[in-house]
């Protein structure tokens, strides 16, 4: 062991003892405490906080429903009822646990709208990206598999629709698409092992959280000016100033979620999923949950089997590579006078197909998809490099001092001559 | 240090570690993977016997073998004339009624869409029948003649054709 190394010095005896064998509690008072935020981040920055926030309510209900919750075909949909009807607060834990994963994709996508519209997936954060693009995945999966858990109608057969998207493989299609079911179309087997991995997907999406946070703490937080810290009066300590802001946030979330839970725990319910699964008949029509019917959309906007899968799944991983079709050094749309636009285009047209892919695909409907699936695509391949190319961006700000001094808070000072930010006040030790 | 021969022995040492505990790792996550396969007791599930003797002529009846849906239906004279007035190349999934059918009158189909897997509808008379008058998945829009091949929409095969043996004029064994 490294005898030179310094060990951090509290006023605490027990946490003296503890930092000397795990340096844990330097480690959260750096990354936790100390952590610059830039001054100027507004409320888009606090839907990382809620994600999380929204991760563990997740995970913590969904163990209290799994010690109620039977997963074989003859049960599992009585199962679901009882907890609805005879449980203690079963129907308060199921409607959280399901109202929560449409809220938990909401503030997921207004995250990803944040992070692409400021940039933030640029330089030097790519790998924070990809990181999140994963766990994008890993969440849509896992809300399919919790989706088949209830056995209802749309469970039954939206489990069937997603699981054969596999038998369009070519060659190993069919083999592939058994191996998972484990059996010939979907069943108990089935069942039982979505339940396992339905149990076991979000700790792996809290582990990825944990690389996330900690990739975005190594260079630090993006912010609307998509500039980087340059001195101590542009940042902010994470505790207590975004720490508190974060409190206000989930306040107001909190206060949209019991909204729902309590007077419409339905709303974003499909009304098949409450008849029974049965193998033998398709309700006419079926939907996906909403946060996924954009992908769906452009499954079937494409009039061939495989050509479907593969774009959208493509309109997936196409996001990994955002970050090197963007050849723009300016991060923030802010300072991007055309690329904004076709930016907002981008979140309308994405939008518009989640509308459409919760309707029948014929007709008007089929004809947005196959223009919204044109779009989807144009502004990665064509619009995203070629604005980037020929676009001249506005003037940066100086420095994020600069910005707040002068449009933020021109009265209460900041910038060269300004009150000293906290984070150059002498640190506070616990 | 070391000569040059003893170095050779302790990289043929280290690559044939390294190999044999690859090939080991792969040797036991092999059983893990196996296990998602389709159980014995699934493999057996086995065959179904159905009298078809009620079945009146333009009837289809649906019955459940392996999990799936079956359906059987006894077809009209106009049915079975529609489906042999077809030519094969013309479709996608080209194939002769004749190569579908072990009785003309008697058309026998696994009742799963080959898109995404759907049930098709067409088994009830109140049903849409698509506009080949056979079946129509509503999932995704596809039509399927009265032969059970697929002649508009989305997917790419004709509707399955069972394993099945007339044991006599009544019984169909399924499987």
């Amino acid at each position: 062991m490294d005898k030179n190394r310094k060990v951090h010095q509290f006023k605490n005896p027990v946490l003296n003892w503890i930092e000397f064998r795990l340096p844990i509690i330097s480690y959260f008072k750096k990354e936790y405490g100390d952590y610059p935020m830039p001054k100027n981040c507004n409320y888009f920055w606090s839907f990382g906080a809620l994600a999380t926030i929204t991760l563990v309510t997740m995970i913590v209900s969904g163990i209290f429903l799994a010690m109620n919750y039977t997963p074989h075909t003859d049960l599992a949909f009585d199962s679901v009822e009882r907890i609805m009807r005879d449980v203690n607060y079963g129907w308060l834990m199921r409607y959280i646990h399901s109202n929560g994963a449409a809220f938990f994709f909401i503030i997921v996508y207004i995250h990803i709208v944040r992070a692409m519209y400021f940039g933030s997936y640029k330089y030097p954060r790519e790998l924070n990206w990809i990181l999140g693009v994963f766990i994008f995945l890993l969440m849509m999966a896992t809300s399919f598999l919790g989706y088949t858990l209830p056995w209802g109608q749309m469970s039954y057969w939206g489990a069937t629709v997603i699981t054969n998207l596999f038998s369009a493989i070519p060659f190993i299609g069919e083999g592939l698409k058994t191996w998972l079911l484990g059996d010939y179309n979907v069943g108990n087997a089935t069942l039982n092992r979505f339940f396992a991995l339905h149990y076991v997907l979000p700790f792996v999406i809290f582990g990825v959280v944990g690389l996330h946070v900690a990739a975005v703490h190594v260079h630090g937080s993006n912010n609307p000016d998509g500039i980087d810290i340059k001195t101590n009066n542009d940042s902010v300590n994470f505790f207590p100033y975004m720490l508190i802001k974060d409190t206000v946030a989930m306040c107001a979330f909190g206060v949209a979620i019991s909204a729902v839970i309590f007077f419409g725990p339905n709303l974003m319910a499909e009304v098949d999923n409450y008849i029974p699964a049965d193998p033998l008949v398709t309700p006419a029509h079926i939907v996906p949950n909403w946060y996924l019917a954009p992908f769906y959309a452009i499954l079937r906007a494409v009039p061939d089997k495989l050509g479907g899968v593969l774009l959208m799944f493509g309109a997936i991983v196409i996001l990994f590579v955002l970050p090197w079709l963007d050849r723009s050094k300016v991060r923030s749309c802010n300072y991007r006078p055309i690329y904004k636009w076709f930016m907002m285009g981008f979140f309308v047209n994405f939008f518009a197909l989640g509308y459409v892919g919760m309707l029948p695909a014929e007709g008007l409907y089929l004809l947005i998809a196959r223009v919204g699936l044109l779009y989807y695509f144009g502004f990665f391949f064509i619009i995203t490099p070629f604005v980037g190319w020929i676009e001249k961006p506005s003037k940066l700000p100086l420095s994020i001092s600069d910005v707040y001094a002068k449009n933020i808070a021109p009265n209460i000072g900041g910038g060269e001559k300004g009150i000293p930010s906290p984070a150059m006040q002498k640190d506070t030790n616990l | 240090m070391a000569k040059k021969p003893n170095n050779k022995r302790r990289d043929f040492l280290q690559l044939s570690t390294v190999t044999l505990g690859a090939v080991g790792t792969a040797a036991f996550i092999w059983p893990f993977l196996k296990s998602m396969s389709p159980a014995e007791d699934t493999l057996a599930a086995g065959s179904t016997e159905v009298d078809i003797s009620a079945i009146e002529e333009g009837q289809s009846i649906t019955i459940k073998w392996r999990g799936k849906p079956v359906f059987i239906k006894k077809r009209t004279k106009d049915e079975i004339d529609a489906a042999k007035m077809v030519q094969a190349s013309d479709l996608r999934d080209p194939q002769d009624d004749a190569d579908r059918v072990q009785k003309e009158e008697w058309l026998v189909l696994v009742g799963v869409c080959t898109h995404l897997g759907c049930v098709p509808l067409g088994q009830k008379v109140s049903d849409m029948k698509g506009e080949y008058d056979g079946w129509y998945c509503p999932c995704h829009g596809s039509h399927y003649d009265t032969s059970g091949r697929i002649r508009k929409g989305p997917a790419p095969k004709n509707l399955d054709v069972p394993p099945y043996t007339f044991l006599n004029d009544n019984t169909i064994k399924i499987g």
